[in-house]
């Protein structure tokens, strides 16, 4: 892709933080089917997370599907009440506010949804679903309202005559477009973006990255970027944290996760991305784990990623790794793992496991 | 391939690739709403349309009963003695003067089948409409709170619909008086759980969409979801589903009446009228028919239009069902 990165990596965070999330954990209830309330099971979805947002840096967060991402972001958001632990938005404790007291908070975050289609409401008309930001906090009305819609509209591309269409009359990447808007119409300070490309097409992906990256650095947002594609995030990040089964396992400025990734998960993730120039990286292992991602109601003792681990060790069952600087890493690289992978260390697939060579990779 | 056929195909591909020229670019900009296409839809479907007319026809039927009644010279409760009834004092056939013969007071049938068609709209729509607003609002308010509300709502919607309602509604009426009031209040009582069930699981389904969380994410308050997130998106099952209640709510009305706890008499009614009917149906058809016939075209007409209508707003459904 040919799209300009908004920051270069570790220019942009000036150490101050918009976002810190303090030992999150959010624990789902398992429905049980029969009226009596037999099951006390709980898929733990996310199990406790440290993060620290900074203002004005995108926060890649990876990881395979249900390993927490949306859940986090959710939380972060307060869409979803917490299990236990903490958020504190722009210095300001956020955990136990009622959805009444969230309201004025909107404002200052915002969500960009995964699907185009989803995620507007089909009976209603566009400049009325950009418009709510302003209705539901009193900002604006009839002709002012919209007014302040086109513009935003105008903003991020889209036609400001197509204020009465429906979401139906617009393509997908059109469609992405209105969500931006919407997050984008009051200026939040924080716009947590879940997976918000991964439904559109990889030419028109590019569109909707370069248009967030000029609206970050025109109005200083702060991004939590979720995807799963690797490559996207690699290009939009500052600085990217991975997460596995719940937790966040590696957590590091962009180029060192993808140079010198030290947890196994973080280096398997990374060995999956296809390489589109073969010789670039001569020798590399695609990594393949053996087995499923355990189930996240019982979730494995420990490392949550030994009994899938090539480099597992008995204690790693046991003792459940601190994300630390690892190895002679820098503060700001933390790793989750007893065994950290060396830098230029070719890390083996368990035995029994056949890993495919170099440029095989799918 | 001989060149006369290829130009064919390019004129084909012509007409139907072509956008249309100028002009119609500043329609296109205001979006065609799901209404409109639905109306569109529904202008194609001439059974539909056919069952609407009837449906009209019969509205202006009840709204200009005085002026049929005027047209005859024949009061509403007005007995013909000498006229109307044989010597022998039985019902007389449709002639000259009573277009659809008399009844066995010796009354116009015809003008009493106008007056009926009042009492049958007044139910099927006041007690459809109020079964429809307590049905949405209570479907509503358990879909989209869950948790207890649910539980509570959803329970009460159960014991309403288990209830043999035939039964419980004749001892109710008979408590009471007899009146028109009392009617539409024991439908709309019995008649809500159906809707409330129908709208609670839609609103289920569409709690979990991701507008719904983008309005939440905004900051939108419970009820701004609710009515103005959620219910359009149910208007138009909600319409189709009163449109198809209106001939079953005229049904019940009518069977009240026949079994003699509707509305009382003298006020025409048709339930009434069928029900008096039966003695004498071998001696005066007409007595029998005529108010049944204007039963079973009301009530086929409003399903056929329900039924258009349905396909007309959700033409996914129609394909799923068929």
């Amino acid at each position: 892709m040919t799209v300009g990165i908004p920051d270069e990596p570790g220019a942009a965070p000036d150490g101050d933080v918009l976002v810190r999330v303090k030992g999150l954990k959010k624990y789902f209830p398992v429905q049980s089917t029969s009226a009596l309330r037999r099951s006390h099971e709980h898929v733990h979805a996310v199990d406790g997370v440290d993060l620290e947002v900074f203002r004005g840096e995108t926060l890649g967060l990876v990881g395979e599907t249900g390993c927490g991402k949306s859940t986090l972001a959710r939380c972060i958001a307060r869409l979803l009440d917490l299990s236990d632990g903490e958020v504190d938005f722009d210095g300001r404790d956020i955990t136990n506010l009622s959805a009444r007291q969230m309201r004025p908070l909107r404002r200052e975050m915002q969500m960009i949804f995964q699907d185009p289609y989803g995620s507007l409401n089909p009976r209603r008309r566009v400049g009325s679903i950009i418009g709510d930001p302003f209705a539901l906090h009193g900002i604006a009305d009839g002709a002012e309202r919209k007014r302040r819609v086109q513009e935003v509209m105008e903003l991020v591309g889209l036609k400001p005559e197509h204020f009465n269409r429906f979401p139906a009359e617009f393509s997908g990447g059109q469609r992405q477009r209105i969500g931006v808007a919407r997050a984008l119409a009051l200026r939040p300070k924080l716009i947590i973006c879940d997976e918000p490309v991964s439904a559109l097409d990889v030419s028109i992906q590019a569109q909707i990255i370069n248009l967030l990256a000029d609206l970050q650095s025109e109005f200083n947002l702060t991004y939590i970027f979720i995807a799963h594609d690797l490559s996207v995030v690699r290009h939009v990040s500052n600085r990217v944290a991975v997460m596995y089964l719940g937790k966040i396992v590696e957590l590091a400025p962009v180029e060192d996760v993808y140079q010198v990734p030290r947890h196994p998960y973080s280096n398997a993730l990374l060995s999956a991305v296809p390489m589109p120039d073969p010789n670039q990286k001569v020798g590399s292992h695609q990594i393949i784990l053996s087995g499923d991602v355990p189930s996240p109601i019982n979730p494995p003792s420990g490392c949550r990623f030994h009994p899938r681990c090539p480099k597992a060790q008995a204690k790693c069952s046991v003792d459940d790794p601190p994300l630390i600087p690892v190895l002679s890493d820098p503060p700001e690289h933390i790793t989750a793992c007893h065994f950290p992978v060396e830098t230029g260390e070719v890390m083996e697939s368990r035995p029994g496991v056949i890993a495919s060579e170099g440029a095989q990779a799918t | 391939m001989s060149p006369g056929d290829s130009v064919a195909i390019e004129d084909v591909e012509v007409a139907s690739g072509t956008p249309p020229p100028e002009g119609a670019a500043a329609s296109i900009i205001e979006g065609r709403s799901p209404w409109r296409l639905a109306y569109e839809r529904l202008r194609r479907d001439r059974a539909s349309l056919i069952a609407l007319g009837v449906v009209v026809v019969i509205i202006l039927v009840a709204i200009f009963a005085p002026v049929i009644a005027a047209l005859t010279g024949h009061g509403v409760y007005e007995q013909f003695r000498s006229t109307g009834l044989t010597p022998e004092g039985l019902p007389v056939g449709p002639n000259g003067q009573f277009l659809l013969g008399t009844d066995d007071q010796g009354r116009d049938i015809l003008v009493r089948i106008a007056y009926g068609a009042r009492i049958s709209l007044i139910v099927g729509v006041v007690a459809t409409g109020a079964e429809v607003v307590l049905g949405t609002l209570l479907g509503l308010a358990a879909g989209y709170f869950g948790k207890v509300v649910d539980t509570i709502i959803a329970r009460i919607i159960d014991i309403v619909l288990s209830i043999p309602f035939l039964l419980f509604a004749i001892s109710l009426v008979s408590i009471s008086h007899p009146s028109l009031t009392i009617v539409i209040v024991v439908i709309a009582v019995f008649g809500w759980a159906a809707v409330a069930r129908v709208v609670r699981g839609q609103v289920l389904s569409l709690r979990e969409k991701e507008y719904i969380e983008a309005a939440r994410a905004l900051g939108a308050g419970p009820w701004r979801i609710m009515f103005i997130d959620i219910l359009p998106n149910i208007v138009a099952p909600i319409i189709v589903y009163a449109t198809l209640l209106i001939p079953v709510t005229i049904v019940i009305e009518a069977s009240l009446s026949f079994l003699g706890v509707g509305v009382p008499p003298p006020t025409a009614d048709w339930g009434t009228m069928i029900s008096g009917a039966q003695l004498l149906y071998q001696q005066a058809w007409w007595y029998l028919l005529f108010p049944s016939l204007a039963l079973l075209i009301t009530t086929v007409a409003f399903n056929i239009f329900g039924d258009g209508l349905r396909d007309a707003l959700d033409p996914r459904a129609e394909q799923l069902y068929e």
